[in-house]
């Protein structure tokens, strides 16, 4: 069992399909939906967090793939200018996630992307403007 | 018969003990610690490194061992700028208004002086400011230079629009009026909206807690009554030597103190200065805070030469005996919630009113590591001296606050 996350994409036309259905009935996977816009006739995205086994979520990636829908694994959504770093916590301050953390000993910054549930508040938090990230 | 001054010379022999007269015993003078730094003989060691040699050494025992204590910090700091001499051009303008990549600079400097204050910016593009202008150039890029003048019979010109960098200037100097807070207040907001404050994101309902200083390795910390520290100490500033020119702007020394007469919340300051030139952008950062303004991360760090068990003392103290003040940023007058230690803070979580606050720093302690790492080496390699202050600073110092006064609205 594995958990992962997943930024999905979602075109005008797609909001019709019961897609969450299809994946916990044929695939398994339990969901967990941490953040979702939704613009009718627009676009929609959602951040879900995926529970199951390995070779279940890939089918199940899949199947959203081919409903037009772009699923693409977060930490890929997010990027940190890290070699900019300068270590001084105030996204730390923000990350009620615990994504970012102060490592204790070298008080250097530690990013897990896989904790981080795109909140964005470390966006502006960082005085050197190192976070991106690619939600919609 | 005895006098006086008997009785009086037998009553201190029976008062001191035998730690004062050791004491009395051991000093140095800022010249024999040169002597055994030049002959790379002198034992320099960390603020952090020698709070952990405290634990189980008293400061008579440090004061033998230890010859000079490297601190440092390396944080966000308003007050700083840059002088800067642009040259003459020919024909020559006495600039009156002067803007550096869009950023207001101050015109009342002679013709071509100028300085360029760190939080500087223009209104429609804040984000960019004075700090991102000194860090461009210090980076080796052209910044582009735009000056008016009524233009005068010596200075006829009254345009110039033309690229500087860091070799065309003549003089690039920093100049700092406020640095290196002798501690600073924790930044907490107990009100029901995210403030945007420079001590960082405050979340609402006393959700985090920020803090700025570098605790025990923090310069003015390790010297908290300037018994070293003055005008024309040597220091380490953006990657070379700078000095302390000066007691910074609101330097403050009655604030309350602990029972080591260290200050538990913001009080005194350095002025510094030293050639840009020969900075590194590794040490000197510009900084955008979301909804505050433009600041610039500086680097600092002070050699405190051990020349007693009193000074031995001091830059013995630990985070566990350092305490600052947590107010609130979200009400006016930023009320004080109560008081931690460096340790507490360090640590990850604060109480504060019986509620535990997750804390973030503000400031890189890795880098104020690796600037105090960098001091000891130059140190070490006799490539850096220890300065006897031309002057002590003042102490006994306050501050007034903006009176606001009538005026007429002629």
């Amino acid at each position: 069992m594995i958990k992962k996350r997943y930024i999905l994409n979602f075109p005008p036309q797609s909001g019709d399909k019961a897609f969450t259905y299809h994946l916990v009935k044929e695939y398994d996977i339990r969901i967990n939906i941490l953040k979702a816009e939704v613009y009718p006739g627009k676009r929609g995205s959602l951040l879900l967090e995926l529970h199951g086994k390995k070779e279940n979520i890939e089918k199940g990636v899949e199947y959203i793939k081919s409903h037009k829908i772009t699923c693409e694994s977060l930490d890929k959504r997010i990027r940190w200018k890290e070699e900019k770093c300068i270590d001084c916590g105030n996204c730390t301050a923000v990350c009620f996630a615990g994504a970012l953390n102060m490592n204790k000993k070298s008080w250097e910054l530690e990013f897990d992307k896989s904790k981080c549930v795109v909140c964005e508040l470390c966006i502006p938090a960082c005085p050197l403007n190192l976070f991106e990230i690619d939600f919609r | 018969m005895k006098t006086v001054a008997d009785f009086e010379s037998l009553y201190f022999r029976l008062r001191a003990s035998p730690s004062d007269l050791k004491n009395m015993s051991t000093t140095k003078s800022y010249e024999e610690i040169n002597q055994k730094l030049k002959a790379g003989k002198a034992v320099v060691l960390t603020a952090e490194e020698v709070a952990e040699m405290a634990k189980e050494m008293s400061p008579e025992e440090i004061v033998e061992k230890v010859d000079v204590v490297t601190t440092a910090t390396f944080g966000a700091m308003c007050s700083s700028g840059a002088i800067i001499n642009f040259g003459h051009a020919d024909p020559p303008i006495r600039m009156e208004k002067i803007r550096l990549n869009g950023v207001p600079c101050y015109e009342g400097l002679a013709a071509v002086d100028s300085y360029i204050g760190a939080t500087a910016c223009d209104p429609d593009n804040p984000e960019y400011g004075g700090a991102h202008v000194i860090q461009d150039l210090l980076e080796g890029k052209d910044v582009l230079l735009e000056a008016w003048a009524k233009g005068t019979d010596c200075y006829p010109r009254k345009h110039i629009k033309t690229k500087i960098n860091i070799n065309t200037v003549n003089e690039f100097t920093l100049f700092n009026p406020r640095n290196a807070y002798q501690n600073y207040n924790v930044a907490v907001n107990t009100t029901s909206t995210i403030k945007h404050t420079y001590m960082g994101t405050l979340l609402p309902n006393l959700r985090n807690a920020t803090y700025s200083t570098s605790g025990e390795l923090s310069p003015l910390l390790n010297d908290p009554e300037f018994k070293t520290i003055g005008l024309g100490t040597r220091i380490f500033l953006g990657g070379t030597q700078g000095f302390v020119v000066w007691p910074g702007t609101q330097f403050h020394t009655t604030k309350p103190k602990n029972e080591l007469g260290v200050p538990v919340t913001n009080a005194a300051t350095i002025a510094v200065m030293g050639n840009l030139k020969e900075m590194s952008p590794e040490y000197i950062q510009a900084a955008s805070y979301e909804k505050y303004g433009v600041s610039m991360f500086v680097g600092i760090g002070i050699p405190i030469p051990v020349l007693n068990a009193d000074i031995a003392k001091r830059v013995s103290i630990n985070n566990s005996q350092i305490e600052t003040s947590v107010l609130d940023y979200g009400t006016v007058g930023t009320p004080k919630l109560g008081q931690v230690t460096y340790e507490e803070l360090q640590s990850g979580t604060i109480k504060v009113k019986g509620k535990k606050i997750r804390t973030a720093p503000v400031a890189s302690l890795k880098k104020a590591r690796k600037i105090a790492d960098e001091l000891k080496k130059w140190l070490q390699n006799g490539e850096f001296e220890v300065t006897k202050p031309v002057q002590m600073f003042p102490s006994n110092t306050a501050l007034n606050g903006l009176k606001e006064t009538e005026v007429d609205n002629d």
